[in-house]
């Protein structure tokens, strides 16, 4: 399966601050009940976004100096809570490409790789100054360098860091893991003999 | 040096390297239900892939089903459309279903223990975080997303990087009053909410020694909010016996050779850990939370935070935090007014949170206002529920009694909290809007404290409303 090499990513970015950030915030529940992932860029943030009656709220995402960026900055422990595939899926449906952010939530990451969308990591004074130059200047051009493991913007750069198996995954285009999974073949079956199951009695 | 169980279960599930450097492991039980699976089964049909090992995979339906009535097709037209989808799904791949006309049907994390599905030493996945329950077996159970469903269902593995494992001790006797729930929210709170981050959490010491397996659960259960992916306690003879007899156990010879295998599986006693947490049972309080996530919790006894006491880079979260939950700097958490009590979730559903609340439930009732619901995590808590005379304790004193479900723990069904309700809830997050509603405000707690809040109308120490610990065994 050839799978498009992700070596870095250049684009406008946004800041949504805050520690912990969880998936129901980026995705609420409501928005769970669906059978296929189409549309889901509409929901993200969507309860820190709009009002009941739909108006705008103050938010990072409905200002329009920021639209189209497709790099969002954000704090620690971001994507806790549910498991839900949802919220990188609305993340990724809204545009963006890319997280820096000063940690990210186990699952979260991994979906997010698993969708091709790099999340690393950096210091807070990185992030803050970062954000403070996009804050100045919303068109700045960002580049998350996934091989060089830096962030550039303007004269400034500075270090990221990304776990060596998602920085190959990303960078070899096998982020989607399914074709080296299935390259096991015949140990699987070997595995599921060895192995104890659940069986009815 | 000794190894962890998580490393011999590591070792002996992992089939070989990976070009990314990972591993692929080798998961023997996979659970799903209808919100994370419908997009994996796509994915699949769309690779023309079939189920690898359907025996392997356990189907249940739970996030999105009514409490109140099971009639079909269900009112919410997208809720109809789930559980549709579910049902071809596993039918198409011969996946034991776990349907709502089976009577064993429930939240997915409750029954897979329930059923004895849940075994010792076993990888268990699911594509929901909250898997980590099942560690309490000593199985290596976390939560996917939905592409690694579809990658369990396609192959049986995972491509996973190992954890570190942090050992989490806690010794001595807890005081009346404390619950296995006070335990994990004082656990998150010490260590914090990403605290887990990169680690298993092995959990031990003389409490989790003398812990029920529904004890242990509600504290694996919770792992996640603590950041870790997983999290387990050691087999033993308490795990064996519950799993004794049930439906999926191993059973004759198996059972003896099941046990022996087992019993290797437990961490030696000069395993390496990577970090070892030492916390005294004597420290911990009934604890509740004031904030917008499990850490963010204290003492009944205590005051909610005061931003101004703390150094300048923490106001911002403590204020946010205090500003949705409407609450004042450094009041009370006693006393704060209840709208809603929600009692279930795959944190505190089973059948022995529904007796021990019943203990202390009969004969009263359920405050003026207080809107109360009642929700078994299975089929099989609600019937047994029943048979006891607990159901009816409950209803008696006021709750609305339901069937089994996810429910208000995070509102997919047609339980939610309505505006700025605040609920004391057995659940276990308390994001922003979890309950179903962006402005409404979730307590945790654990289930003897969210009926005393239902009681009372108020956040309230069940020791004084109920006198805890001094009626048990007086």
């Amino acid at each position: 399966m050839a799978l498009e090499k992700i070596r870095q990513v250049t684009g406008r970015a946004v800041h949504v601050p805050g520690n912990d950030i969880d998936t129901d915030r980026i995705t609420p529940a409501r928005y769970l009940k669906v059978v296929t992932f189409d549309g889901l860029g509409e929901a993200l943030f969507y309860d820190e976004r709009y009002g009941p009656d739909g108006s705008h709220k103050p938010h990072p995402l409905n200002d329009p100096r920021f639209k189209g960026a497709s790099i969002m900055l954000v704090g620690a422990n971001f994507g806790c809570g549910s498991s839900r595939e949802h919220s990188p899926q609305a993340i990724y449906r809204a545009g963006f490409r890319a997280l820096i952010g000063e940690s990210f939530a186990e699952i979260f990451f991994g979906n997010a790789t698993a969708l091709s969308m790099p999340c690393v990591s950096a210091d807070k004074a990185d992030i803050e100054r970062l954000a403070a130059a996009v804050e100045q200047n919303p068109a700045l051009e960002v580049t998350v360098d996934v091989e060089r493991l830096e962030v550039r913007y303007a004269d400034h750069s500075f270090p990221v860091k990304l776990p060596e198996s998602a920085q190959k995954a990303l960078v070899s285009g096998r982020w989607d893991p399914i074709a080296d999974l299935l390259e096991a073949g015949s140990l699987l079956e070997e595995f599921d003999r060895k192995l104890p199951k659940a069986l009815k009695s | 040096m000794g190894k962890s169980l998580y490393e011999k279960v590591w070792e002996a599930h992992a089939i070989r390297t990976l070009p990314s450097g990972q591993t692929q492991l080798f998961i023997d039980t996979h659970l799903i239900h209808e919100v994370t699976s419908p997009q994996a089964f796509g994915m699949l049909k769309d690779l023309g892939l079939k189920v690898r090992f359907p025996e392997r995979t356990f189907a249940t339906v739970d996030h999105i089903v009514p409490t109140h009535s099971l009639l079909e097709p269900f009112a919410d037209p997208q809720a109809d459309e789930m559980i549709r989808k579910l049902r071809e799904n596993v039918r198409e791949h011969g996946i034991t279903f776990f349907d709502v006309s089976s009577g064993l049907q429930g939240i997915v994390h409750v029954i897979g223990p329930e059923q004895g599905i849940t075994q010792p030493g076993m990888t268990i996945a699911c594509g929901d975080s909250h898997t980590s329950t099942h560690g309490a077996f000593g199985a290596i159970a976390f939560g996917i997303g939905t592409t690694q469903v579809r990658d369990v269902l396609a192959t049986q593995t995972l491509a996973m990087g190992k954890l570190k494992v942090r050992r989490i001790n806690v010794d001595g006797r807890l005081r009346p009053g404390v619950y296995a729930k006070d335990v994990i929210l004082h656990i998150i709170k010490v260590l914090g909410v990403n605290g887990g981050l990169g680690y298993a959490y092995e959990y031990g010491g003389s409490v989790f020694d003398n812990f029920s397996m529904e004890e242990r659960m509600t504290v694996c259960n919770m792992s996640i909010e603590g950041g870790a992916r997983c999290g387990y306690v050691n087999p033993d003879q308490t795990t064996f016996d519950y799993l004794k007899g049930r439906p999926y156990a191993p059973k004759g010879a198996e059972w003896e050779a099941a046990i022996e295998r087992w019993k290797a599986l437990a961490s030696d006693p000069d395993a390496h850990y990577d970090d070892v947490v030492n916390i005294k049972a004597e420290d911990i309080a009934p604890t509740v939370t004031w904030g917008i996530n499990p850490g963010q919790g204290c003492a009944i006894t205590d005051r909610v935070p005061d931003p101004a006491d703390y150094p300048e880079s923490e106001r911002s979260g403590l204020e946010e935090a205090l500003k949705h939950m409407k609450l004042r700097p450094g009041q009370p958490i006693k006393g704060v007014k209840v709208n809603v009590a929600f009692l279930g979730s795959c944190t505190n559903g089973r059948i022995s949170d529904f007796r021990e609340v019943a203990k202390y439930l009969k004969g009263r009732k359920v405050a003026p206002g207080v809107r109360a619901i009642a929700v078994p995590g299975s089929q099989v808590v609600a019937k047994q529920c029943e048979e006891e005379g607990i159901a009816e304790i409950f209803r008696e004193a006021g709750f609305e009694w339901r069937g089994a479900g996810c429910s208000m723990c995070l509102a997919m069904n047609p339980d939610k909290l309505v505006g700025d309700e605040l609920c004391a809830s057995s659940s276990n997050r308390n994001f922003k809007g979890r309950q179903g509603s962006a402005t409404g405000r979730t307590v945790l707690m654990s289930p003897v404290m969210v009926a005393a809040a239902a009681v009372t109308g108020e956040i309230s120490d069940a020791r004084e409303v109920f006198g805890v610990g001094e009626l048990v065994g007086a």
